[in-house]
């Protein structure tokens, strides 16, 4: 009798170690290419972009703001940026600090010229609105490999090119997403397309990443980045519209006492 | 944003061809070094280049209780100007004036002009040097600042104590892994312009424009400050030290002929001040401290604490909804006694993160000690890329009749601003 029921135990038995082997394999494979990609895009040391920002509502009402963000890569932590606000005029000279951390919530301050006052916000918001676009501050943040788990779900054609498709489960209990589906195509390892899944499991966003342009021979950047909410349906389109790596910034440059010189 | 270009500009030189597209922008350094040579030929013409930014603003305050006193005019109407110039001299050096000025129908004292900054600065690696008129904001909390004390208070532009008078200053900085030094030496003092007999909001008795100074060295005694902060994780840290004439007067009661006035005297003090906030998940923990020792009184301690919750994503908007509560405590009494001796403010900060960056302010201040109550709610939004519109209602509520803000209790006021930026 107790042989009987053994057999059964043990052939579910391995037949769920061999399923959860088949995931853990999966697994493996999303985070060797994220990590591959993550590697390929290494050493970009320090960087500064010229932005524009166009939101449209879902009538097609449009603004734009112009802003700068100058940019320090961190090894094994997060990095660390520096936004400076041109338009709209009443917010021009805002500075935002932002000291991305991995697991623990980034360190955030905001220059207010108006009062003169660097004022530490709270990383809470990490899910909340960027500038009152579609995108938030985690999507702008920057990426490290420990923010997520990974799982490989399939191969599949993107604009004609094939797709490495990986989901990425956010690890910081406050993210806005219970999921990211992501798009990296395979030549290049560079996101294609990513779908942002809201905290009741349901498509929320889609960004489409394009423009592609190759910098200092080696580190791609999507010059357009589109942000579609499916749900609102507003857009959001964040245009590169200068990039230059080696600036050589100054050391104060990403400290709190240095916002209030920034122009 | 300059000295980044021009960091760019030197290595794209050396490096590739892409020096040809450096912008044509206005901040660019091959423009701000044409600038940097006309700087001080433009700053002595006043002239407005295409690099100026600013606004121009109209302004009405509306009081729906009639004045107190006869001599106050009934409701108010007022233009003011803000304009701001930046001159990239080159890498390091650095020139920014900023000018602002009101016209008002009611009141000649708020009526001014004042050099909000005016200042050089340099930087050397991790510090900079600054010489002219700045503007400096120390402290955390929301409700008063106590430990902000560089700069006067603009006092007759807004009582809120956060319009402030240009102040001039030789400014040493420094940064470095344990925190950031601020050295500061203040030659020339600034007095607080209080409102004239026709304005509303005004004192019971006139505020006599010459003040008394305890220093024989007057308006001319060199105040010197220090200031070390940091960060550790969660904790923002503030310490630091003023030593100079007090930023706020005693106004003490005067006989001049045979009218009865108040006369500012300036005393000297040691004002040592100590700021901390805790940012957690979705609350800011406050507090500001001071020990202020007043020569030929004694010492006395002030503090200010609280909190600040935000609900994010309000009801699953991209609305936040912040909740501020701050406690006040002062022990200075008699002519030294604050507003905020034994006070409760509690307030809601409504942003609704929209396209026109809508935002609403409500606070409400409560006197432990006598129940007066005054109420404060500031709204405003974006109507385009240029015109912004501000709207401010206030209210003093049950304000005791011994109280030195008695003479406020039929100035609530409703004004609306609209600024168009350039």
């Amino acid at each position: 009798m107790k042989w009987n029921k053994t057999i059964p135990h043990l052939i579910l038995a391995i037949v769920l170690s061999g399923q959860a082997w088949a995931v853990e394999q999966n697994n493996e494979k999303a985070l060797a290419i994220v990590t591959e990609s993550k590697q390929r895009d290494a050493g970009w040391v320090d960087a500064s972009a010229e932005m524009t920002m166009t939101l449209f509502d879902k009538n097609g009402n449009s603004v734009s703001r112009e802003l700068r963000t100058m940019m320090l890569e961190v090894a094994d932590d997060g990095d660390k940026s520096l936004t400076i606000f041109d338009t709209p005029h009443d917010v021009k000279g805002t500075v935002f600090l932002n000291i991305s951390r991995v697991l623990e919530p980034d360190q955030q301050w905001i220059y207010m010229p108006a009062l003169g006052r660097i004022k530490r916000i709270a990383s809470r918001n990490k899910s909340g609105p960027f500038l009152g676009s579609e995108f938030a501050y985690e999507d702008v943040g920057s990426f490290e490999i420990g923010k997520y788990d990974y799982r490989y779900v399939e191969l599949e054609d993107f604009q004609g090119k094939p797709n490495h498709v990986i989901e990425y489960i956010p690890k910081y209990e406050n993210s806005g997403y219970t999921k990211l589906k992501v798009w990296l195509d395979t030549k290049h390892l560079r996101q294609s397309k990513v779908e942002y899944y809201d905290r009741k499991d349901s498509l929320l966003k889609t960004l489409l990443l394009s423009d592609y342009t190759l910098y200092e021979n080696r580190y791609w950047r999507a010059n357009t980045k589109t942000m579609v909410n499916v749900q609102n349906k507003n857009k959001t389109i964040l245009a590169t519209n200068k990039l230059s790596f080696g600036v050589d910034f100054d050391p104060a440059t990403f400290h709190r006492s240095g916002m209030k010189h920034q122009k | 944003m300059c000295r980044i270009i021009s960091h760019k500009t030197r290595r794209t030189e050396r490096h590739d061809s892409r020096t040809k597209s450096l912008p044509a922008g206005k901040r660019s350094c091959v423009n701000s070094r044409l600038f940097g040579a006309f700087t001080l030929l433009l700053l002595q013409s006043h002239s407005i280049g295409a690099s100026t930014d600013g606004y121009l603003a109209a302004q009405t305050r509306y009081f729906p209780q009639n004045p107190l006193y006869a001599e106050q005019s009934e409701h108010s109407a007022s233009i003011s100007a803000e304009l701001e110039q930046y001159y990239e001299v080159s890498d390091a050096h650095q020139i920014q004036v900023k000018a602002f000025g009101r016209l008002d129908s009611a009141d000649s004292q708020r009526s001014h002009f004042d050099l909000r900054e005016a200042y050089w600065l340099t930087t050397i690696e991790n510090g900079s040097v600054s010489v002219g008129v700045q503007k400096i904001f120390w402290g955390v909390t929301e409700s008063v600042h106590l430990v902000d004390i560089i700069n006067q208070d603009d006092f007759v532009e807004d009582m809120d104590g956060e319009e402030k008078l240009g102040q001039p200053m030789v400014q040493l900085s420094w940064t470095e892994n344990w925190g950031s030094l601020q050295g500061y030496l203040l030659p020339y003092f600034r007095s607080r312009e209080y409102p004239s007999e026709s304005a509303r909001l005004r004192f019971p008795l006139i505020v006599h424009s010459d003040p008394v100074f305890q220093s024989s060295a007057g308006k001319r005694h060199v105040d010197w400050a220090l200031r070390w902060s940091n960060y550790f994780d969660i904790w923002d840290i503030g310490i630091s030290h003023f030593s100079g004439t007090s930023r706020t007067p005693l106004l003490v009661p005067e006989l001049s002929g045979e009218v009865w006035g108040l006369r500012p005297h300036y005393q000297q003090i040691e004002q040592t001040g100590f700021e901390v906030q805790a940012t957690l998940d979705a609350t800011l923990l406050k507090l500001e401290a001071v020990s202020v020792y007043e020569t030929g009184h004694g010492r006395n301690t002030a503090f200010v604490g609280g909190f600040e919750y935000t609900l994010y994503g309000l009801g699953g908007s991209s609305a936040d909804l912040g909740i501020i509560t701050e406690y006040q405590f002062d022990d200075r009494a008699g002519l030294r006694q604050r507003l905020s001796q034994n006070d409760i403010a509690a307030g809601l900060r409504l942003s609704l993160n929209d396209f026109n960056g809508t935002e609403v302010l409500a606070l409400l201040a409560t006197d432990l000690d006598n129940g007066n109550r005054f109420i404060s709610i500031e709204t405003e939004r974006r109507l385009n890329s240029f015109w912004h519109l501000g709207i401010e209602a206030r209210v003093f509520s049950s304000i005791d009749t011994t109280s030195p803000e008695f003479s406020f209790h039929r100035d609530d006021y409703l004004q609306l601003e609209i600024r168009r930026y350039f």
